[in-house]
């Protein structure tokens, strides 16, 4: 008993309570970029084309995943594969599950084919017929692949252009696709190890630099991505500078008191407002006021069609910028507190003014503090997803809010970003099933972009501390 | 003279290098100093942290170009004193000072007075070294850039005086653009005193200057303190008893914010005429 109450005294429930703490949120934390990773990195791997003979017909597809069907009356259970059949416009779904017990026989045969089109999602089944003299002529398999691959890189990439591609499908049924409609074929089943790596990283290539196709559930993510590293950039650009002036005059030039107290209060309560506020705040103020005096003042010719007074990248911007603030705000402040107090004197003893002590002295040491004030905010922002739908970001912008057309940046324009994109993907698209995957990879993609914009600042503020803090003779 | 682990520590006569700074008026004579020309006039200061009262009455002559000591237990306001000479205590909400204290008979409390050039007259070093946290040229180069000097060759010349004369020259001079953050604490200490020699400064304040460092430090520190004193008024408040004696021309003794007695250090170490100095210079309390 008292060994017990010995325990407790010398805290040893408290050290396994707080250890519990931490190991569940490690554990929900790796959880979930563990299972993100696995699926989005999964997605663009070529899997093998297994073809089910079944009691009721043939299926071609790539066997998604293998689950174990507990028995009920009627029904005698085992095992269940789900298998992405892909074929949307004859199957009218792109996954079907597969019951065990009917399963026949199991075979990937080697000539089967993937056709990635423009329309319909994928197609599996086997090459049949190439409609070109070439083709015409070609007895054996290998011609008419050969046909295929020149009449695919002879053709205009449009659905309804190029020479006629027959295709029969696992059970029998004839397809024709034109060589215009072909995005990429290959036969995953003859591909050893290198050729599908070598596949896996033209089609992340193709992920990462393509524009998206089929309201967003295929092809690229490109300008969400460029969208998504604009935004927080600029974001940056108007935040920092902004938080860090605040911060120097509430910390250093005002008089401190019930006044600034309360400010201070106010200013780490608005951290605390959620986001569509912001959202509708940067509607109301940036977007319909702002936006819509210049409007009125400098573009009336287009008139009414708004140039400024709608949503777009700069408004999001900067209603994300003023989200931050409060971030930056009190991160500088935090810095400003910590320059030891010895190098003020330092610097005023010498007979600097108070600006002078500030800008040579106090604010490159505060520096590094700032630089954690950003990575905060940028942190916060780039995955920020509810106020951007309301000022600017859109499920497919026409037009990039950077290109060649002078003046090069063209901030009245709509853009496209990854958190929405997941949305709209998730939630918004025609066809939900079919666009999980793409779910997976691009929030994997969103998640290592928040990472790699954190590790840049973090990598700069390492870089800052090493020369502030010197190295030893 | 003791000799620094490198060899004899510099012997450069100072040179205005700053045609910048003003013609100061020539500092007036007063006999109560032994003769010696008064850089510091302090007169009946008191001073008063908020409510509380930290100097009672003060009065204080300083002479040019003497090494002055201010001595007296914890807490008795020879730090607060000391930095009222070039107003650092301005810094601290709700202080409060009565009485004038003149540097070269002119107020420094007077509003023509800018605190600014008060502080490169009056050049201070703190009881911890406190160097930025830039390279060691930059650390010297602060005072005169602020004063706008930006010509390199001349910056060049004064950081090299100042550190000549602050004796760390020859450890430094090939590494000047290192981080001042790596010395060792008596490297620091000796660079801030370069530091604030670059902005000649008529007046140095030490306070504690070497209760930082280890003894080999604090004998370079008090070798450059004798080095200085034919160039510069100092002032330094110290704990140890025969730092004060070491480096001293005069020597004021306080206690709870009063200033007991002043005088030539012989005379206060060997015949103080009250009797709470004389227990403290040997010991009895402090």
């Amino acid at each position: 008993m008292s060994k017990l109450r010995d325990s407790f005294k010398k805290g040893e429930p408290a050290v396994l309570l707080t250890a519990a703490g931490l190991a569940a949120a490690l554990l929900l934390l790796g959880g979930m970029v563990v299972l993100v990773a696995v699926s989005g990195l999964g997605v663009f791997w070529p899997k093998s084309l297994v073809q089910f003979e079944t009691k009721t017909g043939k299926l071609l597809g790539e066997v998604m995943a293998e689950t174990i069907a507990e028995p009920r009356p009627g029904f005698p259970g085992g095992p269940r594969f789900n298998l992405r059949v892909a074929n949307r416009d004859i199957y009218a779904a792109d996954f079907m599950w597969v019951n065990g017990f009917n399963v026949v026989g199991r075979t990937e045969p080697a000539d089967a084919w993937v056709v990635e089109r423009l329309e319909y999602g994928n197609f599996h089944g086997f090459l049949s017929e190439v409609r070109t003299p070439e083709g015409a002529m070609a007895s054996s398999e290998a011609a008419r692949t050969d046909a295929f691959d020149k009449a695919v890189a002879a053709s205009e990439k449009d659905t309804k252009k190029g020479p006629e591609i027959v295709f029969t499908t696992a059970d029998g049924k004839a397809v024709v696709i034109h060589a215009g409609a072909v995005v990429d074929a290959w036969q995953p089943n003859r591909m050893g190890t290198l050729a599908r790596t070598g596949h896996y990283v033209a089609a992340l290539w193709n992920f990462l630099t393509g524009n998206p196709r089929e309201s967003n559930t295929e092809g690229g993510i490109w300008p969400a991505l460029f969208g998504t590293c604009l935004m927080v950039l600029l974001m940056s650009v108007a935040v920092v500078p902004f938080g860090v002036m605040a911060a120097v005059y509430l910390h250093e030039y005002a008089r401190q008191g019930v006044v600034v107290r309360l400010v201070r209060i106010a200013v780490s309560n608005l951290a605390g407002v959620p986001s569509i506020v912001f959202g509708l705040f940067g509607l109301g103020f940036f977007v319909y006021t702002i936006g819509g005096s210049i409007d009125r003042a400098f573009f009336s010719d287009s008139l009414p069609t708004p140039t400024f007074g709608t949503g777009g990248i700069l408004w999001a911007s900067l209603t994300l910028a003023l989200l931050t603030l409060p971030v930056v705000i009190v991160a500088t402040e935090e810095a400003l507190a910590a320059v030891p107090h010895a190098n003020r004197e330092g610097a005023l003893a010498l007979g600097s003014t108070k600006w002078e002590m500030l800008r040579r002295v106090v604010l490159p040491n505060a520096m590094p503090g700032i630089l954690t004030g950003m990575i905060l905010a940028v942190a916060r922002g780039a995955g920020e997803v509810a106020p951007l739908m309301l000022t600017g970001a859109v499920k497919l912008a026409p037009k990039m809010p950077f290109d060649a057309d002078a003046p090069f940046f063209h901030l009245d324009r709509k853009f496209m970003h990854l958190g929405f994109h997941i949305y709209d993907l998730g939630f918004q698209s025609p066809n939900v099933e079919a666009a999980k995957p793409m779910v997976y990879a691009t929030t994997l993609l969103l998640i290592i972009v928040v990472v790699a914009l954190n590790v840049t600042a973090i990598v700069m503020r390492a870089r800052l501390r090493k020369r502030l803090e010197g190295h030893a003779f | 003279m003791p000799m620094t682990a490198e060899g004899p520590i510099s012997t450069t006569t100072p040179t205005r290098l700053d045609p910048l700074q003003p013609q100061r008026a020539r500092p007036t004579d007063d006999p109560s100093a032994g003769g010696d020309a008064v850089k510091i006039d302090v007169r009946n200061v008191s001073f008063w942290y908020g409510a509380s009262q930290a100097l009672w009455d003060v009065s204080l002559k300083i002479p040019a170009r003497k090494v002055t000591a201010l001595i007296g237990p914890s807490g008795c306001g020879k730090s607060t004193l000391l930095r009222l000479l070039n107003r650092m205590n301005d810094l601290v909400p709700g202080a409060r000072i009565g009485g004038t204290i003149a540097l070269d008979g002119v107020d420094i409390h007077d509003r023509k007075t800018e605190v600014e050039i008060l502080r490169r007259r009056v050049g201070m070093v703190f009881q911890k070294p406190n160097p930025f946290p830039k390279s060691i040229y930059e650390n010297v180069a602060y005072g005169p850039r602020i004063q706008g000097i930006g010509d390199r060759a001349r910056l060049d010349a004064i950081v090299e005086d100042s550190l000549r004369r602050g004796a760390l020259w020859n450890e430094v001079k090939d590494r000047l653009d290192q981080s001042a953050i790596g010395m060792s604490g008596g490297q620091q200490q000796r660079l801030c005193i370069a530091r604030a020699l670059a902005t000649a400064p008529e007046v140095l304040l030490m306070d504690e200057p070497c209760s930082a460092l280890d003894p080999a430090s604090t004998a370079k520190i008090e070798d450059l303190i004798h080095e200085l004193r034919s160039s510069v008024t100092i002032a330094i408040v110290t704990h140890n008893m025969q730092q004060a004696a070491r480096v001293s021309d005069f020597t004021a003794f306080m206690l709870v914010g009063k200033l007991l007695e002043h005088g030539p250090t012989e005379q206060i170490f060997t015949r103080p005429t009250k009797k709470e100095t004389e227990d403290y210079v040997t010991g009895r309390f402090g």
